[in-house]
């Protein structure tokens, strides 16, 4: 079980006539740092659909982590996500009326799989000290209004990272941020999947944070299907 | 359990939206159940208006017009019934105790009754409460008069004030006046919050001396009229009175006595069990009640359109909120779901808010209330069909959840992972 996501002859379509996604092989590794990159209307989000397990292939196979996504149920897919995956948003990755604490815990709350992952240590204490880590340790109490953009990704780490997910995806986490908060947050985005030997799957149209990675993939040569984005 | 506070919180974090929606289903459940509790208050007063009186006889006629002119006061009898067949009856081996009333004059609008010390005694009204004098003391002698509560209020009148009583109802200032024989206000009653209230009460011999030299319905001659000095209590003979409520000694012997009375020989009678005749009264008059009724279900339904339109509106700015959690395994039916909740969680704290509103307030108001509209409205427990509209409030809630919880189910499948920004 050497690979983390592996696509098959995948097919997609939102309404029967108009096919977004149709790709022949796609695979990563486990532990591998890919980086997924294609301009808007390649299909990337419906890619992270896919592998998320929200969207269901038309045809093909989808296969996370070993788990053939073809037969099982919305709800075992959903279950499924939030067990193995860690999400992390291009913004607004928290809930408003969360504290940062609490935003932290939310994935392993809602999640069995991933509270027993925490071995011993409790959900709270897992979660400050992850926090502390990720610098954050002293806003854990503070409301997630009052975070600066750069400090928000980083709880949106944390949550993604608490109970050690195998699979990271973050969705062009770094859009948002200036330059030096860019390199930053991708360190530390490097040192936690590292941590935990996650595989992290890497959204964005910045090719000049290409040479980071382990892995490049060109969602244009991947998918056959080119979408002309309607103005 | 997640969900639970998940959507305790979502809820306190729209904190005026939330108040507002609350405090929408909380007055309309507090006005169904207040409305349902003052509904029942007017029925009880209703049948309450005398109590523990088995049957009420008067001169052969109307069912109807017997009840209306013995316990309200309004209408008149065509006929009267003898002295002595209420003396007969009176004394009756099942009949335990009696009162006599003799109608037919009034005084400004309010009636005059003439009647014994057992009226004092023994009429009850709200099942067991009898009739307390505010001031003064039960009328004995014949130009006694105690006045009903409603009475001595509007018209001002104090202990020893001079009335004179005029002949046959009238509203206002009759064409014949008993002036030359006034009476003076010996008492004055308590409030009763019954038709008590608005009513003199003479003795039956103050009737009968009004109408000593009276012949034949006209008042008498220069010359013939008695002064009322002459007249002396033990003097007067009551030939007749209007009707008279009487209480059987043991309760099983009432059908048998009405049927006796019913076909009493020396001249015909009626008898009317006030409790079935109230209940017949008020079904023909209760329907102002179900009028009342659907204005409350139409209140509910405004409440519940406001919930509705608070939880669909505050959907689309939630959308971030719902893909986060769709992000970490909540699916889009545990996203609906956590809608639902959110309704119900309103809807129950709604009703237990309107439930408490209603209690606090009867139990401030229920003396105003009183005083004021001599309406006296029981605080009891929530009845079945109180606790059924909160119940049906709680499921409609829960029900009205599904269509916000339907649009966030769709919503979350069609955004998936995507930010709608």
């Amino acid at each position: 079980m050497e690979y983390a996501v592996e696509l098959n002859a995948v097919k997609f379509a939102y309404t029967p006539s108009v096919p977004v996604l149709d790709i022949h092989t796609l695979s990563i590794t486990r532990g591998e740092k890919a980086f997924v990159f294609g301009p808007s209307g390649s299909g990337k989000t419906t890619l992270l659909g896919l592998v998320a397990g929200i969207l269901r292939a038309d045809t093909g196979r989808v296969c996370v982590l070993g788990q053939d996504f073809t037969h099982m149920s919305g709800a075992a897919r959903d279950t499924f996500r939030g067990a193995h995956i860690g999400y992390i948003f291009q913004m607004f990755n928290l809930i408003p009326y969360l504290t940062v604490i609490e935003n932290i815990m939310l994935s392993c709350q809602v999640n069995k799989p991933q509270r027993q992952r925490l071995g011993a240590a409790t959900v709270r204490e897992a979660a400050q000290q992850l926090a502390d880590r990720l610098g954050i340790g002293d806003l854990t109490t503070t409301s997630v209004l009052k975070l600066s953009v750069g400090q928000q990704q980083r709880v949106a780490v944390a949550r993604a990272l608490l109970g050690a997910p195998e699979i990271i995806i973050a969705d062009e986490p770094t859009s948002a941020l200036d330059t030096d908060h860019r390199e930053q947050f991708l360190a530390l985005l490097f040192e936690s999947c590292a941590r935990t030997g996650a595989t992290l799957i890497f959204v964005s149209h910045d090719r000049g944070l290409m040479p980071l990675f382990d892995r490049c993939i060109a969602l244009t040569e991947m998918n056959t299907i080119r979408l002309v984005p309607t103005l | 359990m997640i969900l639970l506070s998940l959507a305790y919180k979502s809820l306190s974090n729209r904190k005026l939206t939330t108040g507002l929606t609350l405090a929408s289903i909380a007055l309309s459940v507090a006005l169904l159940i207040g409305v349902e509790h003052v509904r029942m208050g007017v029925r009880e007063n209703f049948s309450h208006t005398l109590s523990q009186t088995d049957l009420i006889v008067g001169a052969r006629g109307g069912a109807l017009q017997l009840l209306l002119y013995a316990v309200f006061g309004m209408g008149s009898a065509t006929n009267n019934l003898s002295y002595v067949s209420y003396a007969t009856l009176k004394h009756h081996p099942a009949v335990q105790w009696t009162i006599p009333y003799s109608l037919g004059d009034s005084h400004r609008g309010f009636r005059v009754i003439g009647t014994n010390e057992d009226f004092y005694k023994e009429y009850r009204y709200r099942q067991d409460r009898k009739l307390a004098f505010a001031e003064g003391h039960a009328a004995s002698e014949v130009f006694d008069v105690v006045l009903g509560h409603a009475v001595a209020q509007q018209l001002g009148y104090k202990l020893g004030a001079a009335i004179v009583v005029t002949h046959g109802v009238t509203s206002g200032r009759g064409i014949l006046e008993h002036d030359d024989k006034p009476f003076r206000v010996v008492g004055i009653l308590q409030r009763t919050a019954t038709p008590v209230d608005r009513a003199l009460y003479i003795t039956l011999e103050g009737m009968e001396a009004m109408h000593i030299d009276w012949q034949e319905g006209a008042p008498p001659r220069s010359g013939e009229a008695v002064p009322a000095a002459r007249i002396h209590k033990e003097d007067i003979a009551i030939k007749q009175i209007t009707a008279f409520l009487l209480r059987t000694k043991s309760r099983f012997e009432t059908l048998r006595l009405q049927r006796e009375i019913n076909a009493f020989e020396d001249e015909p009678l009626m008898t009317i069990i006030p409790g079935v005749a109230l209940s017949e009264l008020w079904r023909s008059i209760g329907y102002a009640e179900d009028g009342l009724k659907i204005v409350t279900v139409c209140v509910i339904i405004v409440g519940f359109l406001g919930m509705l339109m608070a939880l669909y509106t505050s959907l689309n700015e939630r959308r971030r909120e719902m893909a986060i959690l769709c992000a970490v395994g909540v699916g889009p039916h545990k996203i609906a779901a956590l809608l639902v909740l959110e309704s119900g969680v309103l809807s129950l704290m709604g009703c237990l808010l309107g439930v408490g509103l209603v209690y606090g307030l009867l139990f401030a108001l229920q003396p105003v209330v009183e005083q004021h509209f001599g309406l006296y409205i029981p605080v009891r427990a929530l009845s079945s069909v109180e606790y059924g509209y909160a119940l049906a409030t709680l499921v409609a809630g829960c029900g009205i959840g599904l269509v916000p919880a339907f649009k966030a189910y769709r919503n979350t499948l069609a955004d998936g992972l995507s930010m709608r920004l």
